[in-house]
C-alpha cells in the first residue's frame, strides 16, 4: 500500500554544543552529575539574575552553521519563548525566533533510494535546554532535576525533504558526522545531546501539495528514528485510506509498544509569545570573528569521502566506511603515508581495526606505523595474511614491533622447500582419498591441500611456494 | 568618617531613626533584625571605603543577603536571595551600611506605594497622601532624615516622581550605568537601579560608587566613571531646552509657577534656555503601558510557587498550583499588568501592539537625538504635573495614576539619565524639576542639578 503514497518529513534537531559550562551562566555542563547540584542564581531563574552568553558556546554555533552551509547573519537576536512547565524555571526559555543565528544551509548525504540527495537547512539557531521533569522517580509526584537548564543548544531545522524514514536516518547520521568532525557535539542520543522532532505528512504519489502534517516527539535514540517514522507514517496511509483526514497535532513516540499517541491537547496549543529577549543585546559577529570559525572547520565527511576515492582509488562505499568517523579517516591516511599501499590499507583499517576499535571502546590500539610495516611484511612475502592477522592481534594486544613480534611467535613464513616438502608429504599421506580424487580430475581440491598444510604449518608456509609442490608431487 | 566608633555611632543612629518613623510604614525590615544587622555591619566595613559608614536604604526589589527582598508582593513573602546585587555589593565594599528594605509598589508597577502587599506608605508631611512610587519607601527615608540616601529603582519614574512628592533628590541613571543584576525585573529594557538622597551631591555619591561595569549583566556598559559634581562657578555654556510638550494647558499652574522660577534661576547662572519641542512625547505613556507589561508578563512568570516562595493552595495539579499561587500572591495591578502583557505579545496582537510600541520607542528616542543634536545640552521640565496627591485617590483608576509618569516614562524609553531635585512648595507640599541628560553624560546633569539645587528656595512656596 505504501507505494501508491509519497512520505514527506522534515526534521527538528536540538544538538547540544560541547562547551565546558552552560549557555548563560558559568555552571557546569556536564552530563550525569546528582540532580540540581550544577545550578546557579541564573540557571534556577532566582529573582534578579540575568544571563550573559557563553562566548565557547557562540563560537561552537557559528562553526556548526558554516559546516552546514548556511548564511550566518553578523546581527542576531535572542528571543523568549514563553511558556509554564516546572522544569523550566524562568517560565521562558532563551533562544532565538525572528533573527536566527543563520540561515539556507544544506547538508547532502549518502539517501538509501536516490544516491546522493540534499537537505536544505532552513535555519539554524542557539538556545538554552530547559531542566527534566522525572515522572517516575517518585510515586504521585513529579522530581524537577536543574542540571540541564542553561545547556547550550543549537537547533537545525530541515525543509520537508525527506521522502521515507530511512532517509530520515541518514540525514541524521551524516548531520551527526559533520557535528562530531568539527567538534560541535558529541550527539549522543542516548544522553541527551542529540534530540530530534520530525514533522510528518504523506500524499498521494504524483502530488504536489503538502499533506497534514503530525510533530513526532520522543525519538530518544537512532534506533527508533526509523521504527517511529514508519509508524505515524504507516499510522497517516491508514487514516487516509479509510476515508479519515490526518489531524495537524503533536504525536509521542513510545519504544517499548512502538506506537505512537497523540500529546493531550492541553500539553500543547502554546502561543509561545515570542519576544526579543531585553535582557540580552543583539549578537553581533565581526566578519573576523566568523571566518576565524571557518578556518577551524576541518575537512567534512562528504569532501573527505570524495578525496578518498580520487587519491586512493577507493570505492564510493569503502571510501564513506573510511570518512565515517574523523578518528579513523585520520588514521588511514597515516598508514598510507607510513607507506602502506592504499587499497590494501583500506582493507585492513574496514575490517582488523575497526573490529578491534568495536571491542575495545572505540581505541585505535596498533600505531599506523606498525600498521604500515605489518602490510609491508605480508606483501614482502615474509608473513601469510592469516599470519599477520594474528600478529596485529597480538601488537593490539601488547604493543612491540610486527616483525619481532612475528618472530617471537614463529610466524615468519618458511619459503624452504625442503621444510615445505616434509608437511606436504604429511598432508597428502593423511588425505589419500582427496588425493585420489584430484588425480581423476578434481583439480580444485588444490586449495583444499594447500589449507591444510597452511594448517599443518600452523600459518607459517608461505602459500604461494605450498602451492608450487603440491602441484608438483600430485603430478608424479 | 573613618572611625570605627564613628561608624557604630552611624548605624545606631540610623537604627533609631527609623524607629522613629516607623509610623510612616517606609521600611519592610523588623527594626530588631535591622539595628543588629547595622551594628554587625559597622564592624565589618572597611574604614577606607568612599562611603564608609553611611546608611543606605535599599528597595525591597534590590536582592540583598541580609533581609528579604519580597519585591512589596505576597508572592515572595519571606523571600531571601542567597546574593546580593551587583549594586548592593558595591555599596558594602564601599563601607556603606544596608539600612533595611524599603516599602514599594509590589514587583515597582505603582505611583504611589499603595500597591505594596506590606500597606501602603504615608507622605511625610502628610499622612493622608502617598509618597508617590513605586520607591516610595525609600523616598520617605530620605525625607524624614532617617538615612541620607536609598536605592530605588526606575521603569517608568519610580525614583524621580516619589523624589519629587517628597521633596528630595532622585537620580536615574542612563541604561546601562548600573548593572541591572539583583534587581528583581519588571520591565527589563527599562529597569535601571536609582538613587533618591537628600543632596544632589549624597545621591551622586552613591550613584558614583554603584555604577560601572559588571560582567553579570550584558546591557550594562564599560564607560569613564562619574565624577562627583562640584558647584559651577555659573552654568555658562549650557543650553538648556525646554520642551513645550511638558507644558501643557492644563498643568497646575502651582507647578508651572515653579518651573518657571526654577528656569528664571538657570538662566540667572548663565545658561542659555530656549524652546524646544519632542513631537512624539504625547504617545510616550501609551508606548510604555504596552512594553513595560509586556516584558512583565515574562518576568514575572517565574513567581509560579514550585521553587521558591510561598505556595498557595492548588495542590490537584501544577496548573492549579500555578493558578492559586498567582491569582492570590500577586495583587490586582501586578495582575493586570500581566494580563495586559500576555495579551499584547499574544500572536495576532504582537504587531498591532508590541510591534507597534517598539516602533513608537525608537521615534520618542530619536526625538531626544534630534534636540541634543541641535547643540542642546540638558532640558528641563516638571517632574510630575501634580504635588502629592491623597491616599485612594487614584486607586480605582489606574489611567489617571499612570498619568502621574507623564513626563518621566519618556527618559527610561529613550534610556536617557534624568535626575528631580526640588523646586519648591505648593500648599506646603513639596515639587521637582527635573532635568533630562543625554545618554551617559551624567556628570554635566549632575553640575547643573548642583547649581540649581543651590540657587533654588526649596522650601517655599513657588
Amino acid at each position: 500500500m505504501a507505494s501508491a503514497w509519497e512520505t514527506v518529513i522534515g526534521l527538528e534537531t536540538h544538538v547540544q554544543l560541547r562547551t565546558v559550562s552552560k549557555m548563560f551562566c558559568g555552571c557546569s555542563a556536564a552530563f550525569g552529575a546528582p540532580p540540581n547540584s550544577n545550578v546557579c542564581p541564573v540557571c534556577l531563574g532566582l529573582p534578579g539574575a540575568l544571563p550573559v552568553p557563553n562566548e565557547q558556546a557562540l563560537k561552537l554555533a557559528v562553526r556548526a552553521a558554516l559546516g552546514l552551509g548556511c548564511t550566518v547573519h553578523p546581527r542576531s537576536v535572542f528571543a523568549r519563548k514563553n511558556y509554564f512547565y516546572p522544569d523550566l524555571p524562568k517560565g521562558y526559555q532563551i533562544s532565538q525566533f525572528e533573527q536566527p543565528l543563520a540561515t539556507a544551509g544544506s547538508l547532502s548525504y549518502l539517501s538509501p533510494d536516490r544516491g546522493v540527495a540534499t537537505a536544505t537547512i532552513q535555519r539554524l539557531h542557539i538556545e538554552e535546554d530547559a531542566g527534566k521533569s522525572l515522572h517516575d522517580r517518585f510515586p504521585k509526584q513529579t522530581a524537577i532535576d536543574l542540571n540541564r537548564c542553561g545547556v547550550p543548544l543549537i537547533e537545525v531545522v530541515t525543509g520537508p525533504d525527506f521522502r521515507s524514514p530511512h532517509e530520515a536516518r541518514t540525514y541524521l547520521l551524516t548531520l551527526k558526522q559533520v557535528l562530531e568532525y568539527a567538534g560541535i557535539s558529541d550527539c549522543d542520543m542516548e544522553k541527551g545531546s542529540l534530540r530530534v522532532d520530525a514533522n510528518v505528512s504523506v500524499r498521494r504519489a504524483g502530488e504536489t501539495t503538502l499533506g497534514t502534517k503530525t510533530e513526532v516527539k520522543n525519538i530518544n535514540s537512532f534506533a527508533y528514528v526509523e521504527k517511529a517514522l514508519s509508524v505515524e507514517r504507516d499510522r497517516q496511509i491508514a487514516v487516509l485510506e479509510g476515508g479519515g483526514t490526518v489531524a495537524q497535532q503533536t504525536m509521542l513516540y513510545d519504544s517499548k509498544t512502538n506506537s505512537v499517541r497523540p500529546q493531550r491537547s492541553k500539553e500543547e496549543s502554546h502561543d509561545y509569545r515570542y519576544f526579543p529577549d531585553p535582557d540580552l543585546p543583539p549578537l553581533v559577529l565581526t566578519e573576523e570573528s566568523i571566518a576565524e570559525q571557518q578556518t577551524l572547520l576541518p575537512e567534512l565527511p562528504a569532501k573527505k569521502r570524495e578525496r578518498f576515492v580520487e587519491k586512493y582509488a577507493l570505492s564510493v562505499t569503502d571510501a564513506a566506511v573510511l570518512t565515517a568517523d574523523r578518528a579513523v579517516a585520520d588514521y588511514y591516511e597515516a598508514v598510507v603515508h607510513a607507506g602502506a599501499e592504499a587499497k590494501t590499507a583500506a582493507n585492513w583499517v574496514m575490517t582488523e581495526v575497526l573490529e578491534d576499535a568495536k571491542d575495545h571502546a572505540d581505541g585505535l590500539r596498533v600505531a599506523p606505523g606498525a600498521l604500515a610495516n605489518l602490510i609491508g611484511l605480508v606483501r614482502g612475502g615474509t608473513l601469510s595474511h592469516q599470519a599477520a592477522k594474528r600478529v596485529f592481534a597480538e601488537v593490539a594486544e601488547r604493543g612491540g614491533e610486527p616483525r619481532n613480534v612475528a618472530e617471537a611467535l614463529g610466524l615468519v613464513q618458511v619459503a624452504d622447500t625442503g621444510v615445505l616438502a616434509g608437511w606436504v608429504s604429511e598432508v597428502l599421506g593423511t588425505h589419500t582419498t582427496e588425493v585420489t580424487r584430484y588425480k581423476q580430475g578434481e583439480t580444485r581440491l588444490l586449495q583444499f591441500f594447500v589449507g591444510q598444510v597452511m594448517k599443518a604449518s600452523r600459518g607459517k608456509a608461505d602459500p604461494k611456494l605450498a602451492q608450487r609442490v603440491l602441484e608438483e608431487k600430485l603430478a608424479s | 568618617m573613618s572611625d570605627p566608633s564613628e561608624a557604630l555611632a552611624s548605624a545606631k543612629g540610623a537604627a533609631d531613626r527609623i524607629v522613629k518613623v516607623k509610623r510612616l510604614n517606609a521600611c519592610l525590615t523588623p527594626i530588631k533584625e535591622l539595628r543588629k544587622s547595622l551594628v554587625a555591619q559597622a564592624s565589618a566595613a572597611h574604614p577606607s571605603g568612599v562611603l564608609y559608614g553611611m546608611p543606605v536604604a535599599v528597595k525591597d526589589n534590590i536582592c540583598t543577603l541580609e533581609f528579604t527582598t519580597s519585591c512589596g508582593s505576597r508572592i515572595l513573602e519571606g523571600y531571601r536571595s542567597p546574593y546580593d546585587a551587583t549594586a548592593v555589593a558595591k555599596l558594602r565594599a564601599a563601607g556603606a551600611l544596608i539600612a533595611g528594605k524599603t516599602n514599594c509598589d509590589e514587583f515597582g508597577m505603582g505611583s504611589s506605594t499603595e500597591h505594596s502587599a506590606y500597606g501602603r506608605s504615608l507622605h511625610p508631611f502628610d499622612k493622608t497622601r502617598v509618597p508617590g512610587g513605586s520607591s516610595g519607601g525609600s523616598a520617605v527615608l530620605v525625607a524624614a532624615g532617617a538615612v541620607p540616601a536609598a536605592l530605588g529603582s526606575e521603569t517608568g519614574g519610580s525614583v524621580r516622581q516619589p523624589a519629587s512628592l517628597c521633596g528630595v533628590v532622585g537620580i536615574k541613571p542612563t541604561y546601562g550605568r548600573v548593572s541591572r543584576y539583583g534587581l528583581v525585573a519588571f520591565g527589563s529594557s527599562l529597569d535601571q537601579i536609582g538613587v533618591l538622597g537628600r543632596s544632589v551631591h549624597d545621591a551622586a555619591r552613591v550613584l558614583s560608587v554603584i555604577s560601572g561595569r559588571d560582567p553579570k549583566d550584558s546591557t550594562c556598559e564599560e564607560r569613564d566613571s562619574l565624577r562627583l559634581p562640584t558647584v559651577p562657578e555659573s552654568l555658562q555654556g549650557f543650553v538648556i531646552g525646554v520642551p513645550k510638550e511638558y507644558f501643557p494647558q492644563e498643568l497646575d499652574p502651582a507647578v508651572r509657577r515653579a518651573c518657571d522660577r526654577a528656569i528664571r534661576l538657570l538662566r540667572e547662572l548663565g545658561a542659555a534656555v530656549r524652546e524646544v519641542s519632542l513631537p512624539h512625547t504625547v504617545y510616550a505613556v501609551a508606548t510604555y503601558y504596552i512594553i513595560a507589561p509586556a516584558e512583565a508578563s515574562s518576568n514575572l512568570a517565574r513567581y509560579d510557587g514550585a521553587r521558591y516562595g510561598p505556595r498557595f493552595d492548588g495542590s490537584e495539579d501544577v496548573r492549579a498550583l500555578y493558578r492559586t499561587t498567582r491569582g492570590e500572591g500577586f495583587g490586582p495591578e501586578v495582575r493586570r499588568r500581566v494580563l495586559v502583557g500576555t495579551y499584547v505579545l499574544s500572536s495576532g496582537y504582537y504587531d498591532a501592539y508590541y510591534r507597534k510600541a517598539q516602533q513608537m520607542r525608537a521615534l520618542i528616542a530619536q526625538d531626544f537625538r534630534n534636540v541634543f543634536d541641535r547643540g542642546v545640552d540638558l532640558l528641563f521640565t516638571p517632574t510630575t504635573p501634580t504635588p502629592a496627591f491623597k491616599a485612594g485617590e487614584k486607586l480605582n483608576d489606574p489611567v489617571a495614576m499612570y498619568l502621574s509618569d507623564i513626563f518621566t516614562v519618556t527618559a527610561n524609553l529613550a534610556g536617557l539619565p534624568a535626575i528631580s531635585v526640588p523646586i519648591g512648595r505648593i500648599r506646603g507640599l513639596p515639587v521637582g524639576g527635573q532635568l533630562i541628560g543625554q545618554a551617559f553624560l551624567e556628570d554635566e546633569m549632575l553640575e547643573a542639578a548642583y547649581a540649581l539645587e543651590r540657587a533654588v528656595p526649596a522650601g517655599e512656596e513657588a
